[in-house]
């Protein structure tokens, strides 16, 4: 997965052609930690079909604000630099709703 | 043939993590399937100052670690996976996973609870956009903003002094006159500058374009209506049971809560219930804690009974 700050967002995400998965996840979100293993397993899975990166908000806050993501976990697809879908909250974010927004945007 | 536990624990909060150190210690083969975070809603907390013996500021996810490594220590197994199903009717009984099954001769249900919504209009399509049910988890994003906090027991009062660390401005907006929360928290709360309580009001609606504006105010006894700018809203409004997958097989309130006695055993033989998600009067991390050892030592004591 591609690890994504305020240098590379504009070229991984919002200029890249096709689907990106963005990742946005906290140092302090308990939630965000324990999907990732997950998170990575899927992006193993579904290599070649989507883009997956992540983006630690407590690093790059301003730049998760810009997006409108105030809170965490968070999942957004992408699909030639604008949003398409995207899923937040602990509870509404699991592997399968994870899995499932992939598959509906490869 | 699948392995047969003495005991499966399904979750992995602190009622389930406290019961497989108690079965573990006491020789039982035990394992605790948790379907997302260990440590659960305890790990949403940076507050635990009510803990006994955690004088040191251990913060939720790092309390609930220790726990986690405590019972793995004494031989708890893990197994992260969701269960979809389960058959007690027999003396054995099965859980049922997505590929594969858990026997085990008990079962300690130990599932939790997680935030009730507020039902207010907005609240769904902004969760994420700055409405939140997580204070350690978004706290970050609202340095030298403005809060709105939603609710007056421990959790609330906890998390908007919590919040104070991050946000210029916490407004705590609770429905009653007074907050339910303990005494000295209470105090602590409201000698804070940076916290003012709004009483006797409800949140209507929360609003805002694709992002949280404000929330729309009614005071329940005056009826006037308000509106009230804020860049986030977190609402702590009370819990609900996670026991869809336990209805009609042991019994509940109407609630939805799994009715358990004195030794935390259920309407079925055998299966246990620990923590939130049973009929009790206070729901906290030491009450689940002890919950789950009292469950360990009955189903121990069941497994005497039936089984040699």
């Amino acid at each position: 997965m591609i690890e994504l700050n305020k240098d590379n967002f504009e070229a991984e995400v919002l200029q890249a052609e096709g689907a990106v998965m963005v990742d946005f996840w906290g140092d302090k979100c308990e939630p965000c930690k324990a999907l990732m293993p997950d998170v990575h397993k899927l992006a193993e899975k579904y290599d070649g079909q989507m883009k997956f990166c992540k983006l630690n908000t407590t690093e790059n806050r301003r730049l998760a604000i810009g997006q409108k993501v105030l809170g965490l976990p968070t999942f957004i697809v992408y699909k030639n630099g604008e949003k398409v879908k995207e899923i937040s909250g602990a509870e509404n974010c699991t592997p399968e709703t994870i899995e499932n927004l992939i598959k509906e945007n490869i | 043939m699948s392995k047969l536990y003495d005991v499966a624990i399904i979750g992995g909060g602190p009622a389930g993590l406290a019961a497989g150190l108690y079965a573990s210690r006491a020789k039982m083969s035990a394992i605790i399937i948790e379907r997302g975070k260990w440590g659960g809603q305890a790990t949403t907390t940076e507050e635990l100052e009510n803990y006994p013996g955690a004088i040191e500021h251990p913060t939720g996810p790092k309390l609930m670690e220790r726990m986690k490594n405590q019972a793995e220590a004494f031989g708890t197994e893990f197994l992260k996976d969701e269960i979809i199903g389960l058959d007690v009717s027999g003396e054995i009984k099965v859980l049922k996973l997505g590929k594969s099954e858990i026997q085990a001769r008990t079962i300690i249900i130990a599932t939790g609870a997680q935030p009730t919504l507020l039902g207010a209009p907005g609240e769904l399509e902004l969760r994420g956009k700055g409405v939140s049910y997580c204070a350690t988890c978004d706290a970050d994003f609202f340095t030298e903003l403005e809060v709105v906090v939603v609710g007056g027991g421990d959790a609330a009062v906890e998390e908007a002094i919590y919040l104070t660390k991050f946000a210029d401005k916490v407004t705590v907006v609770h429905r009653r006159n007074e907050f339910r929360a303990a005494k000295s928290i209470v105090e602590k709360a409201l000698s804070n500058d940076k916290i003012t309580v709004i009483w006797d009001t409800v949140v209507e609606e929360i609003y805002g374009d694709g992002i949280v504006e404000g929330v729309k105010l009614k005071n329940v006894k005056t009826g006037e209506a308000s509106d009230f700018r804020t860049d986030g809203v977190f609402v702590f409004v009370g819990t609900k049971p996670i026991s869809d997958l336990f209805k009609g097989i042991v019994n509940m309130d109407e609630k939805g809560y799994i009715i358990a006695d004195e030794e935390m055993r259920t309407s079925i033989e055998g299966v246990f219930a620990a923590g939130d998600v049973r009929v009790k009067s206070l729901r906290q991390v030491i009450t689940a804690a002890a919950d789950g050892a009292i469950a360990a030592v009955n189903a121990e004591k069941y497994i005497e009974k039936n089984f040699h």
